[in-house]
């Protein structure tokens, strides 16, 4: 019955907390049954709010009958789109394209649709009443008529002549057409000894939160305000967009992300028609009120993403070097999304080689099917799949060893900063900052015992048994700016408080921005606490996404800490009448070095810092007032961090099962903040790609109805299926930034499908199977061996 | 529909008695009336497992289990597990050692079904372990950490988790 102990660095002052696994503060609230999610709250008045959403992808609102549901005893309010009309304003544009000379075409969307609905599960009503259970008996009982129109139920009927508009505005249902092309690729695929070309589709799937969405809103009449608790990523984006739509100014739209939020992991850094209609509701009724998503409403409503078809062609040379790639392919955007998640993709395929021509090409196209948004990886895994399959069939067509072509054509450890000729999502040029990819995959071959796993492979084959090895390695670019910034101050009680923007959904914020905090002002970890996610404590902030937040976040709070540090010295000097520089700070104290009895505590330092002498009537002139500190750091581009994956798996030819032997994964993201935190991440991420690789399975027919719509249909792996991940590090820190971090909470996810299909192809490999289309289920690999 | 009965249970330890609708299921019962918020819902169709709990000993849904049905029951939480988080059980603290924790969401049923294992079989192997975690899912940890933490639990020698709380006098 004890508290774990702290790490030993936890127990001084002298900094090194950074580095050290420190285990996480947030973790004792949450298994006690402390945590602090939206919906547990107290919100006293409540009201519950439920929606009515559309069964058609694609069908004119007629009529919407609300007086059934307004009789129910205990129904408070049922809205329509005609209802809401002072904020029925076309939602702003998102993403403008990063490549210079391409446009997205953005159609309008409104909270709640005017006209037409455009996907299965848009909401068409909000129903709230006293209980949640009572909101649902009264949707039932709201009667929508609807004239059905023609669907689009993918990219390819989009693009068909003559199919349904999702936007009649735009003319066709092309988002986004965007070319990017560096060096002659027609002129390398002409002269190229070998061509090779291979179409590869990827599924659509969710994120899967195990907690789903859920904002509560509160109106005060007298302030004309709104306080917003919401299970967000981005708070900030949140408020700019509820005040947009109420027209007030930022300072009345408060909105909180709650400390603890159960995972967010893409979905919950975009916007949502409930997070507007709660809050009008809340408006509209004078109590707080508050929707929580259930499973069935994220399978329909949340976002998702990465459905992909990829034609990619290569060219190369006899001795297997890369000379050029033309990859040309188009992304289902759903109803609404941004373009995040394929211009990603676009940057993420040539990955750590060296290609000299390159032909990109990206059709972004809307469909009606549910919006989309990033889920973890967010456009790289696709990227990943593509290239790493590619490779694979270079080696099989030059009949070399799937490590071998990797290696001979990876970019050098000596050849960075690497630009690559591409433009990133950020808006900068595609170049990455540091890396070491030879060392990263000679030492993941060396964990697997790569060559002993090939002599081991040649003995079971000549056994008629089918084990297959899989390599995959990737840079991904993380860390994205604009910015993220952080308030530190030193309070009444001689604790460091900081602030940050973006809000964690289980990356552990508390302990990492604390680890940072204390060596940067100098005191002790426990002496830090750190709020996040507040927009009335941070002015401005971006949010938790592209792993990006240690990147941004980390250096702000470095640069706020050294000046509170200066600041806290310069009061300290004052009462102890020595010079700042003989100063240094001890425990919960500031001390004159070499004189152990002369300090003062920081509680001390804090009380006239920020209240001045006796009961705050003097300040003595020259010191610094205010023990707070402010910083935004702005990174000048994404940082790259890499992976390198081994899967060895068998492949059992009358279930069609696999079997993984040994996952080794090589993680480089610069410099590590906390350890321990680090390698859950990518033990997340890997679960998270090996759902992707040989599970998860989204089904929508013809009409757009998603078919698997529970965990039954919808498989996420457990425990048992989870193989033991061996995990190394290699690190490179980044130049881009004061700590030489890069980002970690997607990395593991991204070459884990690859990974997998190259192994599950290399297992099947004696029956000429082509594996170009992901999960990997038992069906679909009975499939490929009876189709061989 | 909105029929509605008298109950009375064991929550930790703890008699309790609510009014609820027979609709009404267990852990609506446990998180809105009894406010032990600590057990989530994370999918409402008995997968998940974020709902467990025990009920006489057993883990069960929480979900899928009316509240109605736990009349005369001894129930046990996640919040039953500690006196608070600084006295963090032996289980507990090797979740925070072996960072088994992420987000949380997922967490306290996770723990219960743990615990319910443990008492049965207090030197559970790791396909044990695994085929207990098997009826939970986690997002963000890949289970590895969890894992890892029974085991070291199993290493350490300590005690299993606390005994069924309901049978303490």
């Amino acid at each position: 019955m004890t508290e774990p102990a702290a790490h030993p660095a936890a127990r001084t002052s002298g900094g090194g907390y950074i580095g050290a696994p420190i285990p996480r503060r947030e973790d004792a609230r949450l298994l006690t049954g402390r945590g602090t999610f939206v919906d547990d709250l107290e919100m006293p008045g409540v009201a519950h709010a439920a929606m009515v959403r559309s069964p058609h992808a694609h069908a004119r609102v007629r009529r919407i009958g609300t007086a059934a549901a307004l009789a129910l005893p205990g129904v408070l309010a049922v809205v329509t789109a005609a209802d809401i009309a002072d904020i029925q304003k076309p939602w702003p544009a998102r993403m403008p394209s990063p490549v210079p000379g391409t446009l997205v075409r953005h159609g309008a969307r409104h909270t709640l649709p005017p006209d037409k609905v455009r996907h299965a599960g848009e909401v068409v009503a909000a129903v709230v009443a006293e209980s949640r259970a009572l909101a649902e008996d009264a949707c039932d009982l709201v009667t929508v008529d609807y004239d059905v129109l023609p669907v689009v139920a993918s990219p390819a009927a989009a693009l068909a002549p003559g199919a349904a508009l999702v936007y009649e505005e735009l003319g066709d249902n092309i988002a986004a057409h965007i070319v990017q092309r560096v060096g002659q690729p027609e002129r390398a695929f002409a002269a190229a000894d070998h061509t090779l070309r291979e179409t590869f589709r990827v599924m659509r799937g969710g994120s899967h939160s195990m907690e789903g969405r859920g904002v509560v809103a509160r109106y005060d009449q007298a302030l004309d305000a709104f306080t917003v608790w919401d299970a967000t990523q981005a708070p900030h984006a949140i408020r700019a967009m509820l005040a947009y739509l109420f027209d007030l100014p930022d300072h009345r739209v408060r909105v909180i992300a709650p400390p603890d939020i159960g995972g967010g992991l893409g979905p919950k850094a975009s916007f949502y028609p409930e997070e507007a209609l709660v809050c009008w509701l809340a408006r509209r009724l004078r109590r707080p009120v508050k929707w929580i998503e259930d499973r069935l409403e994220h399978f329909v409503s949340a976002g998702q993403e990465r459905e992909q078809v990829h034609t990619v062609e290569i060219a190369f040379s006899r001795d297997g070097t890369l000379l050029a790639l033309r990859d040309v392919f188009t992304h289902d955007i759903g109803m609404y999304g941004a373009l995040v998640a394929p211009v990603i993709t676009a940057c993420t395929v040539p990955g750590p080689y060296r290609i000299p021509n390159i032909h990109s090409e990206l059709r972004a196209v809307y469909t009606n099917l549910p919006p989309t948004s990033a889920v973890r990886g967010a456009g790289r895994p696709q990227g990943v799949l593509v290239m790493e399959r590619m490779m694979d069939r270079m080696a099989e067509a030059l009949g070399l060893d799937a490590a071998e072509v990797r290696t001979r054509n990876l970019i050098p450890a000596d050849a960075f900063p690497y630009p690559v000729g591409l433009w990133f999502r950020d808006g900068a040029p595609l170049t990455y900052d540091s890396g070491n990819y030879p060392e990263l995959l000679r030492q993941a071959l060396a964990r697997a015992d790569y060559a002993q796993a090939r002599r081991e492979q040649a003995g079971l084959r000549a056994q008629g048994r089918y084990r297959g090895i899989g390599v995959a390695i990737c840079v991904e670019g993380v860390g994205l700016g604009p910015f993220e910034g952080a308030i530190l101050r030193l309070d009444r009680r001689g604790r460091v408080v900081v602030t940050s923007g973006a809000p964690p959904q289980g990356q552990g914020y508390q302990t990492t921005f604390a680890q940072i905090a204390a060596d940067a002002v100098g005191v002790r970890y426990e002496d830090v606490d750190v709020v996040t996610g507040d927009t009335d404590a941070i002015p401005y902030g971006v949010g938790s996404f592209a792993s990006r937040v240690t990147a941004n976040a980390g250096p702000a709070i470095l640069e706020a800490g050294g000046v509170l540090r200066e600041k806290i010295l310069a009061v300290a000097a004052h009462l102890l009448e020595a010079a700042p520089a003989d100063l240094e700070i001890v425990g919960a104290a500031v001390r004159v070095r070499g004189l152990p009895d002369r300090g003062v505590p920081l509680a001390q330092v804090a009380h006239l810092g920020n209240a001045g002498v006796a009961f705050g009537m003097i300040m003595p002139g020259g010191l610094p007032v205010g023990l707070e500190a402010s910083a935004y750091f702005t990174p000048s581009q994404a940082g790259y961090s890499a992976s390198a994956h081994v899967c060895i798996l068998d492949v059992d030819p009358d279930t069609g099962e696999v079997a993984i032997v040994r996952y080794v994964v090589g993680h480089d993201c610069g410099n590590v903040i906390n350890p321990l935190i680090v390698e859950g991440q990518i033990l997340g991420g890997v679960a998270h790609g090996l759902s992707n690789a040989l599970y998860e399975e989204a089904f929508y027919d013809e009409e757009g109805q998603n078919l698997a719509r529970s965990f039954l249909d919808y498989p996420l792996p457990s425990a048992r299926e989870m193989p033991r991940v061996e995990m190394f590090h290699l690190t490179t820190p980044s130049p881009i930034n004061p700590l030489g971090v890069k980002g970690a909470g997607e990395a593991g996810t991204l070459p884990v499908p690859a990974a997998v299909a190259g192994a599950v192809e290399d297992a099947l490999r004696p029956l000429g199977v082509r594996v170009t289309r992901l999960p990997l289920n038992p069906a679909r690999i009975s499939d490929l061996i009876h189709g061989a | 529909m909105t029929e509605a009965r008298d109950i009375a249970l064991t929550v930790n330890g703890q008699p309790r008695r609510a009014r609820v609708e027979v609709r009404t299921t267990l852990v609506d019962l446990l998180r809105d009336t009894f406010r032990l918020t600590g057990t989530h819902v994370g999918c409402e169709h008995g997968v998940c497992g974020a709902c467990t709990v025990l009920v006489d000993g057993e883990a069960v849904r929480g979900c899928l289990l009316l509240a109605v049905q736990a009349e005369g029951r001894r129930v046990e939480t996640v919040e039953g597990l500690a006196p608070d988080p600084a006295h963090l059980n032996a289980l507990q603290a090797e979740f925070v050692r072996h960072h088994g924790v992420q987000c949380g969401f997922c967490t306290g049923g996770i723990l219960m079904s743990l615990t319910a294992a443990l008492r049965d079989n207090p030197r559970p192997r790791e396909p044990e372990i695994r085929d207990t975690l098997a009826g939970h899912l986690c997002r963000c940890t890949g289970y590895q950490g969890m894992v890892d933490a029974v085991l070291a639990l199993v290493a350490s020698g300590a005690p299993a988790p606390g005994p069924d709380a309901g049978s303490a006098p």
